[in-house]
């Protein structure tokens, strides 16, 4: 028996010396799988992106950029996460602080709505619109008697960006809301600062690296958004065509207009390296704020792709 | 300033978090707010402050009534449990936060800061940020920020809560010698009785949203008006008495009963050194054995044991003990030197229960 005794020791010694590491092959085979799939389904089809772009040389891709159409979709595209971005940000305030600071009835249904757009294919949220304002829709024919164009033209599509970007800046701002508390800014107001005054020197700066956060990412989808704005846009060049739209009806005109095609794609493309770059600077920075455990969370939440 | 409250109520939907409190404080005293938690001491505080608006009832500070006053208006300092220092701003930037926000000019600000940083030992940190500081310096920053623009009244939320044993006892003391320096009206809340006892010139105690008590510590050490009370401050033997032939008894012990006594039953109290031992068997008119000594440093608590079964805790001095010769097991007399008779929690403060409560304390040796 006591052999046996002796016999279990020394075997528990032999694994507990190697803890819970994995053996050493398993690790590279982890790894190995890993990278070479983030080659080839990510880094790959990206470079081949560029090599398209330029397979007609610098001086064809400035002027696939250049051209009266693709000036027009480069400038609506701007447009809209302009005018969506700013939006997004006020709603998205608002929406966290009374979630975060205040008790009501409804709660837990807002919290819910504001995930709508996450949970809804972005074809879907367009078609919501051309329900409601199309000519057949419920107020098509009143907006039609007083000429006013939702449908088909930017307002439409700046309504169809802003329903599938709404969540981003109010889901990354609630964790942190509710994470701060209110007694620092109940602290400001026994020091003598008036509402205005607590928000702006308690409230804002300790949330600016999770709104910059919010901002980023919902100026990347606002820009890159496809399905929605698809539906509402009339596909009309040169007027109603942002750069993922033109994207798409290059590449079906064929021959030449697929280098362009790419042309336009290699700059959403640029766009989204830079939303990575800033992205991965702010972590970094917020991070260095102590903020990073609630970001974590909702970053893995926010990068699912939506469409 | 003098802080006087009256009628305060304060529910929240349908939980009364506060009910019908009424007590004042004298200007320049320092007094503990003391209860378990849930008690309705914070919301107490947060009402003086002005952070929650009373149901029902009346708040005066300085004589003033303040229920109109915003928070911003009523020039109290208030110490956040956990602080509640701005991250973003260095410890210089949270104390002459108050300050700036009162347009003081600048050179004013730097003397003030520096003059508060310097008697609450910090000195040299005013660059820090607030991560950057250890859970003590954190409370006094708290502190410096509160008493920057000279409050009427300082206001702390269980300020010791936070840090660990060893700093929270000189923090204890620092806090009176503070009080003692600024001589301002000082308000804090704890659920700590040893804190309340140390620390306070009065303390008023809170159960279930209603006052139970106020008084000095020794006050409400030695003449609690209930058993709550009785059982929050210090450790208290307390029995529950069957009437019969005039007096109350359990299990061997016999209690006189106050005149006009009517009820079955009667609930009494006694503090574990009023019972006093000894190892003469027939010294005394109870018999029973120690089971158990634990050791608390200078003072020992024991634990006796009647032959019906009853147990009954003493205490004394390790000198004490060791001129009897006591060890567990050992045969021991005793008797109860002093009792009270206690209301019950919940009725302990009608005014009809209290009269049996406002017997004299002491009923000697007579048992």
């Amino acid at each position: 028996m006591a052999g046996s005794v002796k016999h279990k020791f020394s075997k528990r010694q032999s694994v507990s010396r190697r803890g819970a590491e994995e053996p050493p092959l398993v690790k590279w085979i982890l790894i190995f799988i890993g990278v070479s799939f983030a080659m080839v389904f990510l880094l790959l089809p990206l470079l081949s992106v560029f090599v398209s772009a330029f397979s007609a040389g610098l001086g064809y891709f400035i002027e696939a950029l250049t051209t009266h159409d693709s000036r027009s979709a480069i400038s609506l595209t701007l447009l809209i996460a302009l005018i969506t971005v700013p939006l997004n940000v006020i709603f998205g305030l608002a929406a966290s602080w009374a979630i975060a600071k205040f008790e009501f009835r409804g709660k837990a249904f807002l919290i819910t709505l504001i995930d709508l757009p996450f949970a809804i294919s972005p074809v879907v949220s367009g078609l919501v619109f051309i329900l409601l304002f199309g000519l057949q829709g419920y107020f098509g024919q009143w907006l039609d008697d007083h000429d006013i164009k939702i449908v088909f033209a930017a307002p439409g599509m700046v309504l169809a960006t802003l329903f599938v970007t709404f969540p981003f800046v109010a889901r990354e701002l609630i964790p942190i809301m509710q994470a701060g508390g209110r007694e620092q800014e109940e602290a400001a107001l026994t020091l003598g600062a008036s509402p205005w005054q607590m928000i702006w020197y308690v409230t804002l700066p300790s949330i600016k690296w999770g709104l910059l956060y919010g901002v980023i990412l919902c100026n990347a989808r606002a820009m890159g958004e496809f399905g929605a704005v698809s539906v509402l846009s009339g596909h009309i060049r040169g007027e109603t065509e942002t750069m993922s739209l033109r994207v798409q009806s290059l590449y079906e005109d064929g021959g030449t207009s697929e280098t362009a095609a790419f042309a336009i794609a290699a700059l959403l493309a640029l766009l989204a390296l830079f939303t990575l770059i800033f992205k991965t600077y702010v972590e970094w920075k917020s991070a260095r704020n102590h903020l990073i455990a609630e970001h974590s969370e909702i970053s893995k939440h926010l990068s699912e792709p939506a469409s | 300033m003098s802080i006087e409250l009256k009628g305060i109520s304060k529910r929240f939907g349908e939980v009364n978090a506060v009910a019908d409190v009424n007590f004042s404080v004298k200007e320049g005293e320092l007094v503990a707010l003391l209860g378990p938690s849930g008690g309705g001491k914070t919301t107490v505080l947060r009402m003086i402050a002005g952070l929650e608006m009373p149901t029902e009832g009346d708040i005066f500070i300085g004589g003033q009534r303040v229920d109109d006053i915003s928070v911003q208006k009523r020039n109290i300092g208030f110490v956040f449990q956990n602080y509640a220092l701005f991250k973003n701003m260095s410890v210089f930037n949270n104390v002459a936060f108050g300050l700036k926000i009162k347009k003081v000019s600048k050179p004013e600000i730097e003397a003030r800061v520096m003059e508060l940083l310097q008697l609450l030992g910090l000195s040299g940190l005013e660059k820090r940020y607030p991560h950057q500081l250890s859970g003590g310096q954190r409370q006094r920053v708290a502190i410096a920020r509160a008493m920057a623009s000279k409050p009427k009244v300082l206001l702390l939320d269980e300020p010791f809560g936070a840090v660990d044993a060893k700093i929270r006892q000189e923090l204890r003391e620092w806090l009176v010698t503070l009080h003692h320096d600024l001589n301002v009206t000082t308000l804090f809340v704890t659920h700590d009785q040893e804190e309340a006892m140390e620390v306070s010139d009065r303390i008023v105690i809170f159960s279930n949203g209603k006052l139970a008590q106020i008084g000095s510590p020794r006050d409400v050490y030695e003449r609690p008006v209930n058993e709550f009370v009785a059982r929050f401050i210090g450790v208290m033997n307390v029995l529950e008495l069957k009437v019969s032939n005039g007096k109350g008894h359990v299990g061997e012990l016999q209690f006189p009963l106050p005149d006009g006594f009517t009820a079955d039953t009667a609930r009494i109290g006694f503090r574990p050194y009023a019972v006093q031992i000894s190892t003469d068997v027939t010294q005394y008119r109870y018999q029973a054995i120690l089971r158990r000594t634990y050791f608390l440093g200078i003072m020992l608590r024991l634990e006796l044991e009647l032959p019906s079964g009853l147990k009954i805790r003493s205490r004394m001095t390790k000198e004490e003990y060791s001129q009897l010769a006591l060890y567990d097991g050992c045969d021991v007399s005793f008797q109860i030197r002093e009792f009270r008779y206690l209301g019950s929690e919940n009725s302990g403060l009608r005014p009809e229960l209290l009269n049996i409560n406002e017997l004299p304390p002491t009923y000697g040796d007579h048992i």
